[in-house]
């Protein structure tokens, strides 16, 4: 009976149907290996899960891993996005949009207009949140479904950005111009200056992953963030208004809760979560952005994934972010002559896929348990 | 001028037989957010039978195994949203959306495994079919090809299925009043397979017709660049509609074409406006759009509520 009840705890369920999906996400995957090339599939799937402990020398390894977690912040913030939404009852599939946004403002405030990190930052969060606000307003007062709205947005702020972004251009390549250089221009002449001012301080944490130059402040900060979701979602008034409009939103409305407000403000936070996101990764210059990509930056998308994954749960989101960044990046130990990098994307959107059936997967493990209740009842009326 | 016809038809046939297919499955109550994995999948169907044909082979063959192959494909994989959201009740635009990134990632594996098998220095996502793709041109040296009479026909087809048939008929009541229908012993859960595994066909022969359409050669990292979704939009335009949906069509497939080739227009080209405003124009026509005829929506009323047939 003790054991019995543990199972029916709302939190050890969705620990259990998330490691269900993973475990069935990697079946798949490892099914996929073996099709390709029977050989080496064990070894392969091995390599996608162990990823940075691949490496023996432990400092390559350190290394490896702060590059996993600066990757994993920006994902830590897409994900909060689509869950906080989804509180909501909204789906935010614009995350990815609003990530680009994001992007754009931070990198061309930096290189561009040569600002500091904090108010680059800043321009991030107000990009992504006024592209999640227009799906907002949308939704609340012309009834266009937020999905359709949100994936409009994706392509139009992928071309924006990119238009945008020509302006800070390095002409020798499809890339910007590094983070911590600055473009001047004198006389209608360009020139760069290096400009380590917009670079996000690194707090000495960088000095635990063998000096890796990219982790700094963005990883406390992205789980910092996480929880104050959780307290904003759980322990405010105001998160539980948004929370009861996205259980129900005419009785919200009929309780005297702003239902289009909270729709509104709901997507400018989520944008504002994805656009933060962007500048965590950006601004630590770990990669610049190219302004002839012609499709939308996965980091949104993989956020949908995390977000279900973590059980929709700030603090679950936190694990689940990190461990599909992980797979992100073992894909690529992968021998490419064999085995396509893209088996990492195919086990995170089977991950997605398998978190559909998770309301099945739960009412199953009741159903279960009630019937061994049942039976354990039946057995000791019998005995008596 | 010429070009900008050919290209405007071209997306407008994808666009039709893409959105009617969503328009199938929502009648019959199920949101299929995944066309876009759909047609990725069609696609890869197509392009797989085209890229294998040997050369020589007559032009009926390629153009009748290269379409079966795209509708199977589509139908297959749109048995992954009907499984999840009709007999497991999962929430169906999740589903759509892992539908969407899996058909990307799965059609990129599958392209890339098989190249590198034929060629281990060749771990591109391309594949190419230009001989098979010139059995679809109706006329030499133009891009107008067999696809567009096709798409007319299935256009008509849909109509009468849908208005002039019972099954059309159940299959509509299936997307208003499940329980309604039940009760007069429609089997909904059938009905709503049909019209899943019917967005399924339509959109996969969408994907094929999107990868021939100018082009003999298609890298499947990129997807379908949205088209998926523009339907979803022209769908909603044209009010869950056939002829209606016809109509947005074209004027979507108008803007698309005019992405390509704008710079042949000599007043287009004196605005000297970047090419990314012409990326973005099919998006904000149908942003715009959707602000106007969303307010009073024509959708299907049980759309996206799994049936259940316990709860009447």
């Amino acid at each position: 009976m003790q054991k019995n009840s543990l199972l029916r705890k709302p939190a050890v369920q969705a620990l259990l149907t998330s490691l269900l999906c993973i475990l069935l996400g990697l079946l798949v995957g490892f099914i996929a290996l073996l099709i390709i090339n029977p050989s080496g599939a064990t070894e392969a799937i091995g390599d996608i899960i162990k990823n940075f402990m691949n490496y023996s020398k432990s400092a390559t390894r350190l290394k490896n891993m702060g590059n996993t977690l600066v990757k994993t912040a920006p994902l830590l913030m897409c994900s909060l996005s689509v869950l906080f939404a989804y509180k909501v009852g909204l789906f935010n599939i614009g995350a990815a949009g609003q990530y680009v946004a994001g992007a754009g403002a931070c990198i061309f405030c930096a290189v561009g207009l040569g600002w500091h990190w904090l108010p680059c930052m800043l321009m991030s969060i107000l990009a992504g949140a006024l592209v999640g606000a227009i799906s907002g307003v949308l939704k609340a007062y012309r009834n266009v479904n937020e999905v359709i709205s949100c994936i409009m947005l994706n392509w139009i702020s992928l071309y924006l950005v990119n238009t945008l972004l020509s302006n800070v251009k390095n002409p020798t390549s499809p890339y910007t111009y590094e983070i911590s250089k600055r473009l001047v221009t004198v006389d209608g002449v360009s020139s760069v200056e290096t400009h380590t001012e917009a670079l996000l301080p690194q707090l000495g944490i960088n000095s635990l992953f063998n000096n890796n130059k990219y982790v700094g402040l963005a990883i406390p900060l992205a789980i910092l963030l996480a929880v104050s979701i959780w307290v904003l979602l759980n322990k405010t008034k105001l998160g539980y208004e948004l929370r009861a409009t996205g259980l129900n939103k005419h009785a919200a409305k009929y309780c005297g809760m702003q239902d289009r407000a909270n729709i509104i403000l709901t997507m400018a936070i989520a944008g504002g979560l994805a656009g933060i996101g962007a500048s965590m990764l950006y601004l630590t210059g770990f990669e610049e952005w190219s302004v002839t990509q012609s499709s939308v930056p996965g980091m949104g998308f993989n956020g949908i994934a995390a977000a279900f994954l973590g059980g929709l749960n700030p603090l679950g989101a936190i694990f689940s972010s990190f461990f599909i960044q992980h797979i992100t990046d073992g894909g690529a130990q992968l021998n490419k002559q064999v085995y396509p990098a893209e088996i990492s994307s195919l086990i995170s959107s089977l991950i997605i896929y398998f978190c559909g059936f998770v309301l099945f997967f739960k009412l199953s493990l009741t159903k279960w348990l009630d019937k061994r209740n049942e039976k354990a009842a039946a057995k000791g009326g019998a005995d008596k | 001028m010429i070009l900008l016809i050919q290209y405007t038809l071209v997306f407008t046939s994808v666009l039709m037989l893409v959105a009617l297919g969503g328009c199938f499955s929502e009648h019959s109550g199920v949101i299929n957010i995944g066309l876009e994995g759909i047609m990725v999948f069609g696609a890869l169907g197509g392009a797989l039978v085209m890229s294998a044909m040997p050369a020589g082979t007559s032009a009926f063959i390629i153009i009748v195994l290269s379409i079966l192959a795209a509708m199977v494909m589509g139908i297959l994989y749109s048995l992954l949203l009907a499984v999840a959201a009709i007999n497991f009740k999962a929430d169906q635009t999740l589903v759509g959306t892992a539908m969407n990134l899996l058909g990307t990632a799965a059609a990129t594996v599958i392209v890339k495994a098989l190249n590198t098998s034929v060629n281990p220095n060749n771990p591109s996502s391309t594949l190419q079919y230009i001989n098979a793709k010139k059995a679809f041109l109706l006329v030499d040296g133009y891009e107008f090809n067999w696809f567009m009479p096709l798409a007319l026909c299935l256009l008509v087809l849909a109509y009468v299925i849908l208005y002039k048939t019972r099954f059309g008929l159940r299959l509509m009541s299936c997307g208003e009043h499940p329980q309604a229908a039940a009760s007069v012993g429609i089997n909904v859960y059938k009905m709503r397979y049909a019209g899943v595994m019917i967005s399924g066909l339509l959109g996969g022969l969408g994907g094929l017709v999107y990868i021939t359409a100018g082009v003999s050669e298609w890298k499947f990292e990129n997807g379908v660049a949205g088209f998926g979704f523009l339907a979803l939009a022209v769908m909603i335009f044209g009010g869950w509609k056939p002829f209606r949906i016809a109509l947005a069509a074209l004027l979507f497939g108008f803007f698309r074409a005019l992405s390509n080739v704008y710079t042949g227009f000599d007043l287009l080209a004196q605005l000297n406006l970047p090419s990314t405003v012409y990326n973005m124009l099919p998006y904000i026509i149908s942003l715009v759009v959707l602000v106007f005829f969303s307010k009073n929506s024509a959708a299907p009323k049980a759309e996206g509520i799994p049936y259940d047939q316990g709860s009447r």
